[in-house]
């Protein structure tokens, strides 16, 4: 048996349908254990109080919308070189979990800047950024749900993904040195209070919460993509 | 394949000839070229209206206000690059012609902006003077939109490749499109309004000139690549 196999998605379909309900039970375990740690065992924070405690959604949300779009892009260049059509399909099943924990991240950082701040909005260089992150989201679900040809969908997708993922750092740059031109304000994020172990460790399990949510929903996504394009029917074949 | 190998050896005619057909054309129809340049006087014509006409306020808000009108402008005359050579088969002809697709999609993008950039910065002045910046800071915004509209262009070029056919193609443009022109405008606008505060605008300049090599080394092959997808999938 070769790993190549699960590139087809008509070998993808059943064992996706085998895996997404331990990942959907793993998030379910990690999400509880988190919360438990987060919400209960940790400390309430002495300068923030218990609205610090929005940090263990906000953290893990913000680095799956940042990590998610990278990964749609890596599947955009397997797509592209190996002309997969299942890579297409994965990039389409994780670009609506990227932008939901993108606008999480950008909803919850609200909820935590206005009674820490005074805030709901700063035009600060991480914000600003996560706002563009979630622009070029709707920018690719937009082109997808466009394009009805599912071959021109993939590979213009695919397109899309790669010359954005080229530009966020650019984007990110950019908006950096525009930020420091334009101080507005003197709070500075990167100044987190240090952390105890135990709110470390609800993080990480927050995070591994997210991820596993990631996985489970995007293999059930991808398994109604699979069916929607009739590949169960047609039979097995490989490429295109 | 035996047919490209005769000219192979000079894939810049195809630039010229992609060039120069694309010149003649907007030559031919010249309202096209006008009317952006007329909504690129009339978007920055509004702003004081809306905020109010304070000289102060309107030199502070001038470079922003020109540099995201221009890129609305160039947004709007995205469909002139390609749309009009798909929906009539040309397209399809020029990339099964023995020039690689590329250089002739370079050649497009250049006619492009010496159609749109270059008459908007120079169009700039004119906005300028109604938004009362002194004469230097007009030079620096001048030059900041003649080195930065070509970048403009050619992201530009590969949205609107990507939607060619598409319905909803404009907003959808639009939407591809506009995230990405941000680090232009911060550049763009800054420069400006770095030289209105007295402070070094040459990095910006600078930035904006690498933005524009790079980006002619890249953009020419994605968007080439967005019209190969866009005629396989028709």
């Amino acid at each position: 048996m070769n790993i190549f196999k699960y590139a087809s998605p008509v070998s993808f379909h059943p064992l996706a349908g085998k895996l997404w309900p331990w990942f959907a039970a793993l998030a379910i375990l990690f999400g509880a254990a988190g919360m438990y740690f987060g919400l209960v065992v940790a400390p309430s924070d002495f300068q923030q109080g218990e609205v610090y405690r929005i940090i263990f959604i906000h953290v893990p949300a913000a680095w799956m919308g940042m990590f998610i779009y990278l990964l749609m892009a890596g599947y955009g260049v397997m797509a592209l070189t190996f002309n997969t059509r299942l890579s297409s399909m994965m990039m389409e099943a994780l670009a609506p979990t990227g932008a939901m924990f993108t606008a999480l991240m950008l909803w919850t950082g609200a909820l935590w800047g206005r009674p820490t701040w005074g805030t709901y909005w700063l035009w600060d260089a991480r914000m600003t950024s996560a706002l563009i992150l979630l622009f070029l989201y709707i920018g690719y679900l937009a082109l997808i749900h466009s394009i009805e040809d599912t071959r021109r969908r993939d590979k213009a997708g695919a397109l899309l993904a790669i010359v954005g993922s080229v530009n966020v750092p650019i984007i990110y740059f950019s908006v950096q040195w525009w930020n420091t031109l334009h101080q507005g304000s003197t709070i500075s994020m990167t100044a987190a209070p240090k952390m105890a172990q135990v709110m470390l460790l609800a993080m990480l399990l927050m995070t591994l919460a997210c991820w596993m949510y990631a996985i489970a929903v995007a293999m059930v996504r991808v398994r109604v993509i699979i069916e929607e394009r009739g590949e169960l029917r047609t039979g097995h074949h490989d490429g295109t | 394949m035996m047919l490209a190998v005769g000219v192979l050896d000079a894939p810049e005619r195809g630039f010229v000839h992609a060039l120069s057909r694309d010149l003649r054309l907007s030559m031919r129809s010249r309202g096209e070229v006008i009317q952006a340049l007329v909504f690129f006087v009339i978007v920055a014509s509004l702003f004081p209206l809306a905020v109010g006409a304070e000289t102060a306020l309107l030199q502070r808000i001038a470079p922003g206000v020109v540099w995201v009108a221009a890129l609305l402008s160039v947004l709007l005359t995205l469909p002139r690059l390609f749309a009009g050579d798909y929906s009539d088969g040309t397209l399809e002809q020029l990339a099964l012609s023995p020039y690689p697709l590329t250089v002739i999609v370079g050649g497009k993008m250049t006619a492009h902006w010496l159609m749109t950039g270059v008459p908007l910065a120079l169009m700039s002045p004119l906005l300028a003077l109604q938004y009362g910046l002194p004469g230097d800071v007009t030079l620096v915004l001048l030059f900041s939109l003649l080195i930065g509209t070509p970048i403009l262009t050619m992201i530009g070029a590969i949205g609107a490749a990507l939607t060619l056919g598409v319905r909803g193609g404009a907003v959808l443009t639009a939407l591809l499109v506009l995230p990405l022109y941000i680090p232009v405008l911060i550049f763009g606008a800054g420069a400006t309004e770095a030289a209105m505060t007295g402070i070094a605008y040459d990095a910006h300049l600078s930035l904006l000139g690498a933005g524009t090599l790079l980006g002619g080394l890249a953009t020419p092959f994605a968007a080439a690549a967005a019209i190969k997808i866009a005629l396989d999938g028709s």
